[in-house]
């Protein structure tokens, strides 16, 4: 404060310069409604100037922390070898061998999805029934198809009953553990 | 500790605990005290955190016994980390079965069927047997005391509250486990850090957990004179046990009135026989698997199994082991387990459907050996079960107050009821043809089919029944009966004159009678021993699951090679305080079956007052 911007000093202005500034701001003012709602934005600029300007409406993006998808990566490939079937080029198998391939990815995905979680249906209603959903249904569960006209109550019938964790039972990992090595290299003695 | 009235509350338990230490898995149940009343309990099964990967602690009902031994480049620092502070260079669980499938050399496992075996020093580092010399290996009772203390570990991380060693503890073992295992047993629940410890046989334990399913209505479905037959066949072991209904006073009571044998044969056995039919056919086609493979052979010829025998309509299931190496499509081995594989193997080599009277064979059979382990010669659980009833043909005769005498003809007790347990009865199939060939031994001499004692949880039974029997030890439920299921006998020679070429002939004589209920104590009046100070004085003990009548002190010249079986040796030491070497002191034996439920034979001097415990666990061969 003490010590102005060079900013600040530019804007200093004399008495002597101003008043002849005074002067034309006046008559200029007075003939031109131009220069006039210009002056006029400038005084209610100057009176908002200490609140703060209003917040730009952009919510805050969560970022997921990889620790628990890389967790979980590793447990898909330990369990049900996710990432060895992915990364496999199947162009040059019999759809046998990848069906045999498959059973293991299949039976293991199952294993690792009922040991650390679980899933139950967002609605309990057998698809292909129909239901109404009431003013403030949770839309982040529900998702409305088709056509989405009118207001609540809307009446539709269940075309996938959606899935929902209820429980994740992830298994703890010491400080140490390195989670981006999702497999480790084997080497037999 | 700051006041004694919190002193005073935390002192009382609040908690029976039950453990599980099996064969292949542990488990640990739990009933509230404080909230239980009557047949309204509160009660449970802890979820036990464990490794499952280094660095990696998740957590299951069930606590693999299988104790690993990592390498000391093998692990990361910090990769054995529990959510307890714990030792760093052990892991066990889950990551230990795992990690020893890759790397045998440094897996301990079975170290229940070890603590039990006679002719291994279970107090010795012994195990992994096959491990190299580097390897720091470990006792039988040292892996027990592991898996104990892991369980009592995960019970205080969850109960700060409730300290473990102030509730009230039941640990189960095998009905078949001598007098040597049971000792062990306590002593590795003591290293764990256990306390206020009573041990119950399994198949009661299964009993007790029926009791308990049923919330009070198994009084209607068992009444006086029935015979109930627990059939309990888990990863490792198999053990048979009978208990008779009795009503006095209008109230049942349950009375154990026999054990089976201790039959080194389980699931495991046959999921092992199945992968080993399926590596043979591989084989024979050109393909052979490594260990690894196995293992995995192993997993997958279980759930086929599971699938066969679970649906009549299925007539094969596809197997497919995975390779190694990151080529999943191009390295997986495809075969597949027919149902008349497994019908033949499992369902007719393990389950045969034979008459009552065969027994046993003891040839060795290939599939079934390990070098150690005295795993059983028969796979034929059925032919064990008809050995088991045809010995206790006589097991109710002398049962006062018993309603129902077996039939003047028979040949075998004729149990009434049937209850399983253990994992192998998950597949319907083998429960049905255990019971389906029992029957047809009952409907033979003309009895009545026996009934399943349905509702049993088959892998947490014995936990929750074990917990359960601590709250009814409280006085809030019935209590199986029956005390100790063996006579025991020490050798005498005899003091006939030798022949030669003929060893001198032998007596036996009975130190504790059958049916010693726990806190009774006998002492042996007829028979004193002479104890040299300093020298350990080594006799050869046995036990009868059959002589029900022998009184403390009878001496058999003769018995059927069937009725007494050689426990080991057990050895009495005399400190040389106070004494001179080589001075005799005369002892008279005491029994006491502990409140614990051990047998205590102890040297108790005639004149003064020394006494000395009588060691079971003695090795045979230096």
């Amino acid at each position: 404060m003490n010590h102005p911007t060079p900013d600040n000093q530019a804007r200093q202005i004399s008495l002597l310069q101003r008043i002849p500034l005074a002067f034309s701001a006046f008559f200029s003012i007075l003939s031109s409604p131009a220069v006039a709602a210009r002056v006029d934005r400038l005084h209610r600029d100057d009176a908002s100037a200490a609140r703060p300007a209003p917040a730009a409406p952009v919510a805050a993006l969560r970022q997921a922390t990889p620790d628990a998808a890389l967790q979980l990566l590793a447990l898909l490939q330990r369990d049900a070898r996710l990432i060895d079937f992915t990364e496999e080029n199947l162009t040059s198998y019999a759809d046998a061998d990848i069906g045999a391939a498959a059973r293991i990815v299949h039976e293991g995905c199952r294993k690792v999805l009922r040991e650390h979680f679980t899933i139950a249906p967002v609605r309990a209603e057998a698809e292909g029934s129909r239901i109404s959903l009431d003013v403030g249904f949770d839309a982040g569960a529900i998702r409305l198809t088709g056509n989405v006209v009118g207001s609540a109550p809307f009446k539709g019938s269940v075309s996938h009953r959606g899935w929902r964790a209820t429980e994740v039972r992830l298994p703890k990992l010491a400080a140490s553990h390195d989670v981006t090595v999702l497999a480790q290299a084997e080497v037999e003695l | 500790m700051s006041t004694t009235s919190t002193t005073s509350t935390t002192s009382a338990p609040r908690y029976a605990i039950g453990v599980d230490l099996g064969t292949t898995h542990c488990a640990l149940a739990w009933v509230d005290l404080s909230a239980s009343d009557g047949e309204a309990t509160r009660h449970g099964v802890l979820d036990i955190p464990q490794l499952t990967g280094p660095g990696q602690v998740g957590s299951a009902g069930l606590l693999p016994s299988f104790l690993y031994l990592p390498h000391a480049d093998e692990l990361a620092p910090g990769d054995l980390d529990l959510p307890w502070p714990a030792a760093h260079d052990f892991a066990v669980g889950d990551m230990a079965r795992a990690r020893g499938a890759t790397t045998p050399i440094r897996l301990v496992s079975s170290a229940k069927s070890w603590l039990c075996h006679a002719g291994a020093d279970r107090r010795a580092p012994i195990l992994p047997s096959d491990a190299p010399p580097e390897v720091q290996r470990v006792s039988p009772l040292e892996a027990s005391t592991r898996y104990l203390a892991h369980l009592r570990s995960a019970w205080d991380h969850a109960h700060p509250e409730a300290p473990f060693a102030l509730q009230d503890v039941t640990v189960t073992i095998p009905a078949s486990f001598d007098p040597a295992a049971r000792e062990l047993t306590v002593e590795a629940a003591k290293a764990a850090g256990y306390q206020n410890l009573t041990l119950l046989e399994e198949p009661q334990a299964a009993l007790y957990n029926w009791i308990h399913n049923s919330g009070g209505q198994w009084r209607r479905d068992v009444k006086p004179g029935d015979v109930i037959l627990v059939v309990d066949v888990g990863g490792g072991t198999s053990d048979f046990s009978l208990i008779a209904v009795l009503e006095h006073d209008g109230t049942l009571e349950l009375h154990r009135i026999a054990v089976g044998e201790h039959i080194l044969l389980g699931g495991d056995n046959m999921d092992l026989t199945l992968a080993h039919l399926v590596a043979r056919k591989l084989a024979a086609a050109g393909t052979t698997l490594d260990a690894w493979q196995m293992r995995a052979l192993g997993y997958a010829c279980r759930g086929a199994k599971e699938r066969l025998l679970g649906d009549s309509e299925l007539a094969a299931q596809p197997i497919v082991v995975p390779s190694r190496g990151s080529k999943l499509i191009g390295g997986a081995i495809r075969t597949e387990l027919t149902a008349e594989e497994v019908r033949s193997t499992i369902v007719e080599g393990f389950f045969p459907d034979v008459p009552a009277s065969s027994r046993p064979a003891s040839r060795l059979r290939g599939g079934l050996t390990q070098l150690g382990l005295p795993y059983a010669q028969d796979a034929g659980v059925t032919r064990h079960l008809a050995a088991l009833l045809g010995r206790q043909v006589d097991a109710t005769i002398d049962l006062a107050g018993f309603v129902r005498p077996n039939a003047a003809q028979a040949s075998f007790l004729h149990p009434s009821a049937v209850l399983f347990n253990g994992g192998v009865f998950k597949a319907a199939l083998l429960a049905e043809r255990t019971l389906g060939t029992l029957n047809g031994w009952l409907v033979a001499e003309g009895a009545a089919p026996a009934r399943v004692l349905a509702g049993a949880d088959l892998d947490l039974a014995v936990a929750r029944g074990a917990a359960y029997y601590g709250y009814v030890r409280r006085g809030h439920g019935v209590r199986i009966r029956g005390g100790t299921a063996r006579a025991y006998y020490v050798a005498i020679e005899s003091a006939m004159p030798a022949i030669p070429g003929m060893e001198p002939p032998m007596q036996a004589l009975c130190v504790a009678p059958f049916g010693m209920e726990e806190g009774a104590e006998v002492e042996l009046a007829s028979q004193q021993f002479g104890l040299v100070v300093g020298e350990p004085i080594q006799l050869r003990f046995f036990g009868s699951s059959v002589r029900r009548q022998d009184l403390l002190g009878t001496l058999l010249d003769f018995w059927q090679p069937e009725e007494l079986q050689e426990l080991g040796d057990i050895r009495a030491t005399l400190p040389p305080e106070g004494r001179s070497d080589g001075n005799v002191v005369q002892v008279r034996l005491h029994a006491v079956a502990t409140d614990t439920g051990t047998l205590e034979l102890t040297a108790v001097a005639i004149d003064g007052d020394g006494r000395w415990k009588i060691e079971f666990d003695v090795r045979t061969n230096g």
